[in-house]
């Protein structure tokens, strides 16, 4: 069937079985690679997106319940990559294998968005259903006070982009 | 490009060549060390004797400046595609903000080593990777002193630029690389290094070099990967490992809407390579996953299908009430010591199959074309699945190109290659590029699993509280005198060589379920039964733990002539004493392990040390067991001995905190269990891992000794476990003798 949603404010439109989770439409139909398959059965949160403003998990969530919804993705998460939590991650060195942290990053925006300032149980709350094989939960609950506290600041604060090097994109 | 220069020297060959555009291409090749470095790095701790001591980096130099590093190692998530380049960059003297870091495809005749494993990437590059930067900075230098008719003494460098200070004249390093690729490039062995003290890119806090793909969404990992035309596989294998199709409705699956493919693949009989299955093949992955529904296979009868969980437990018991079938060490008299000792202590201790669940499913995208075969892997050992492709679909290796990308997550999952050779199997008889992804059941039932284990130990302990007699017999899996792959043991377990009278031996049963490394193979479970059984040692002994322990590693026994039976492989040599006391040392300031008296009932510290992948752990976990049985680790304290320099603080404590998280993850609620022959567990609901409100914090610290740096990745997981269910102990006086705590009834009153 043909589904019309926004992903990331562009209007996009995909012919797809009308069982196919959202995840595999943003993946292998609209070729945005960022939000990832981990478990399928929304255990995970490896797939999460914000569908209407919601973190939402993506792999279970079929094409036919998105007609006309406004997802955004990773990719969309900021304009530059500088999204607060985006600055927070790379300055505190977030990632290990970097596999979950787009789920964690979409879950953590949609936190932020309702609760500029969260606590520790708010993290907690928000958070446990997003799982990192790699267990960088210290650093992801350390992110998301700092990436509140960047929000805050009137300036960005150590807001620079890094220099750090990096990689030109995968071959593909 | 123009001709390149090459240098032979006795030990050495190293590749300079100008670039098209102008630069400087920078490739070595080692030969092996020579017998006596080998054994100055073997005196260092700094390599085991069978490590592969071969390597080989490339740098690029352009003249804007810009020095882009190869990173030979698959990234696996332990942060190798960051160090590596570092001890580079170091000694290149570059400024950090120059280095652009690319990843390196499987090369072989560029590259050695080019594997994710064994917490080997540390000690096996830490001086070869250091000297292929100094070697491409002397080429710089002598560039500049050549144009500038100085003597090369009189040329510093700072920060990807050349100085003579007398005449106040700088090139930077751009200007200057094409020029470098003339000069004659120096003997990668007597190459000067940097003094410790003078270096400014290790030793800081240097962040991911993909963090901003990573926080981006741009692609980068296995399951990324996209080629023009490129089609989506599942592939479906028995339940029970290693059975055969007997018959399967292809033609009818081969007709469903989006499907281009489908076909049984025979396989073999090995679970280490391509076994049998039936190949789905379509348009998306969605679609495949469709079609499979109606996929109806029937599989074949194996010998195998009979195992089980319980199964392995009765065979267990029955090979526990007779007399080992092989004595591994036997140290003076165990049973002489038992009998004239003033307490015996006595226990069995068990632990599970798991799995490594890597986030990431396994997953690589081929395509077969004109004979060649090219392959996009999220693999640890990529030339061994280059290999196992050659040999299984008899192809020449040099006919396949293996393109490395970044792993969601390893383990020691990607070590085994049987994604590999089943998407380059597909890709064969298929024509097009294909993108085979697992599911996370079959990710789950079809893994290389930490294999379980049963260990019955007996100890004495003299009137002082001295350990006097420690007998282990271990009961695993494997074949006559073969264990199963990760299910072995060593002649120097801890407390071999501690202990005047000890004997470790074992029994085997056969096992038809593929196992494999794990994060810290062996360790990660040895550590729970031996530092478990220890911690019971030291209360009949009437003594804390920490002293106790302590009071062993005083007490190291002179080496008995005997102890190898003859014939068996020389063993590692073990730990070294003074590096273990230090770190036990160490924790026990920092835990504040003397106060713990003052902990309420139901919370508890434990406290164990482990010694694996050349690294000396110590750890303490801090407990509370609520009266109802639940259990939430409040904290966990590191201390650490892995040499002499902490590399990049921010990946070893990334290293050091994730292996005590996933050892915490473990001990809670992991198991793989098995009956009729089939893994039983799908998916995290049943297979859970850690979750963020589960995570204590974990506080690191290091203790830098004159050793040579080594990895952490493995060897900080194993005393977490051993830590916990000592605090549980602590805690409530429950002894913990079996793993995952969820099996237990852990309240009280």
């Amino acid at each position: 069937m043909n589904i019309t949603l926004k992903v990331n404010g562009r209007s996009r439109t995909v012919d797809v079985p009308s069982d196919m989770p959202l995840l595999w439409v943003l993946r292998d139909e609209l070729e945005l690679k960022g939000t990832k398959f981990g478990c399928g059965v929304a255990q995970c949160g490896a797939c999460t997106v914000h569908v209407n403003g919601s973190p939402t998990r993506s792999c279970v969530l079929p094409a036919a319940a998105v007609q006309g919804a406004d997802v955004t993705t990773i990719e969309g998460l900021s304009p530059d990559g500088a999204h607060a939590l985006q600055r927070a991650w790379d300055e505190l060195d977030v990632p290990q294998c970097g596999y979950c942290q787009a789920g964690q990053l979409m879950s953590a925006a949609g936190l932020l968005a309702k609760t500029p300032k969260p606590t520790d149980a708010d993290i907690d709350a928000a958070m446990n259903g997003n799982l990192c094989r790699c267990a960088t939960y210290l650093r992801i609950r350390q992110g998301i006070h700092r990436a509140a506290e960047l929000m805050a600041a009137p300036t960005p604060a150590g807001g620079a982009r890094s220099s750090e090097p990096r990689e030109e994109s995968v071959q593909s | 490009m123009s001709t390149p220069t090459l240098q032979v020297s006795r030990r050495l060959f190293l590749r300079a060549s100008a670039i098209a555009g102008g630069g400087l291409l920078l490739a070595s090749v080692f030969e092996p060390l020579d017998a006596v470095e080998a054994l100055v790095a073997r005196r260092d701790g700094a390599l085991p004797p069978a490590a592969d001591p071969r390597l080989s980096a490339y740098i690029l130099i352009t003249p804007d400046g810009v020095v882009t590093i190869m990173a030979k190692n698959p990234e696996i998530g332990q942060g190798v595609k960051t160090m590596l380049p570092m001890l580079i960059a170091e000694e290149l003297d570059v400024a950090w903000s120059q280095v652009r870091v690319e990843q390196a495809s499987l090369d072989t005749r560029n590259f050695q080593g080019q594997t994710a494993g064994g917490s080997t990437a540390t000690p096996n590059n830490w001086l070869p990777m250091r000297r292929v930067g100094a070697a491409a900075r002397a080429m710089l230098v002598g560039a500049a002193a050549k144009q500038w008719n100085v003597p090369v003494a009189e040329v510093t460098t700072e920060a990807g630029v050349v100085h003579h200070r007398a005449s106040q004249r700088t090139l930077t390093y751009g200007a200057l690389a094409t020029q470098a690729a003339t000069i004659a490039p120096p003997d990668l062995a007597s190459v000067p290094l940097k003094d410790p003290k003078d270096f400014r890119i290790i030793g800081q806090r240097v962040r991911g070099v993909d963090n901003q793909k990573i926080v981006t969404g741009q692609p980068l990992f296995g399951i990324d990967i996209v080629r023009p035309g490129m089609k989506y596989a599942t592939y479906v294998k028995s339940p029970v490992f290693g059975a055969k199709v007997a018959r399967a409705n292809v033609e009818v699956v081969a007709k469903l809407p989006g499907i281009t493919h489908a076909f049984v693949v025979e396989g073999g009989d090995n679970l280490n390579g391509l076994l049998g299955g039936v190949a789905i093949v379509g348009d998306s992955w969605w679609k495949v996953q469709t079609a499979r529904k109606q996929l109806q296979v029937e599989w074949a009868s194996h010998d195998t299908a009979s195992q089980s969980t319980a199964g392995f437990a009765e065979q267990a018991k029955a090979l526990f009430a007779a007399a080992p079938q092989r004595t591994l060490r036997s140290d003076g008299d165990v049973d002489a010591a038992l009998r004239s000792s003033s307490k015996t202590v006595e226990a069995e201790y068990s632990y599970p199959f798991i799995a490594h669940a890597p986030l990431e499913p396994q997953n690589c995208t081929a395509h077969f074309d004109a004979d060649k075969l090219e392959i996009w892997a999220p693999a640890q050992l990529p030339e061994s699945g280059r290999q196992l492709v050659a040999r299984t679909m008899g192809l020449e290796p040099d006919a396949i190109t293996v393109h490395i990308t970044r792993s969601g997550g390893g383990f020691g999952r990607r070590l085994y290659n049987d994604f590999m050779v089943e998407a380059a199997w597909i890709a064969r008889e298929t024509g097009v590029p294909v993108k085979l992804l697992w599911t996370r059941e079959e990710d789950t039932q079809h893994d290389f699993y930490r294999p379980g284990g049963f260990h019955k130990f007996r100890a004495g302990v003299d009137a002082n509280g001295m350990l006097t007699a420690f007998s282990n017999h271990f009961v695993s899996f494997g074949e006559g005198e073969r264990f199963a792959p990760s299910a072995d043991i060593g002649a120097t377990e801890f407390p071999s060589r501690f202990v005047p009278n000890l004997r470790i031996a074992s029994s085997v049963m056969p096992l038809g379920v593929p196992t494999g490394a794990l994060r810290a193979p062996r360790s990660n479970a040895l550590s729970f039964a031996f530092m478990g059984f220890l911690d019971e040692c030291a209360h009949a002994a009437g003594k804390d733990t920490v002293t106790f322990l302590r009071s062993m590693l005083d007490n190291q026994q002179p080496a008995p002539a005997s102890a190898v039976p003859s014939g068996a492989r020389q063993p590692a040599p073990g730990l070294d004493a003074k590096r273990m006391r230090d770190v036990l040392d160490l924790v026990a300031e920092k835990s504040e392990w003397a106060n713990r008296a003052s902990l309420p009932k139901g919370t508890g510290m434990g406290v164990a040390f482990y010694f694996s992948h050349r690294g000396y752990f110590a750890e303490v976990a801090k407990v509370t067991v609520a009266r109802s049985g639940d259990v939430k680790v409040d904290k966990v304290w590191v201390a650490g001995d892995v040499g002499s320099q902490i590399i990049n603080p921010s990946g070893a404590e990334q290293q050091a905190q994730g292996a005590a998280l996933d050892g915490i993850g473990q001990v809670l609620g992991q198991k793989i269990t098995f009956e009729g022959g089939r893994a039983v567990q799908s998916n995290f609901h049943d297979f859970p891992l850690l979750r963020l409100t589960q995570a204590p914090p974990v506080e690191c610290h290091w203790m830098l000794s004159d050793n040579s740096p080594t990895g952490v990745g493995e060897p900080a997981l194993p005393p977490v476990v051993p830590a916990i269910t000592n605090a549980i102990f602590a805690a409530t006086g429950k002894r913990v003798r079996s793993l995952p705590l969820s099996d237990h009834d852990l309240s009280w009153s």
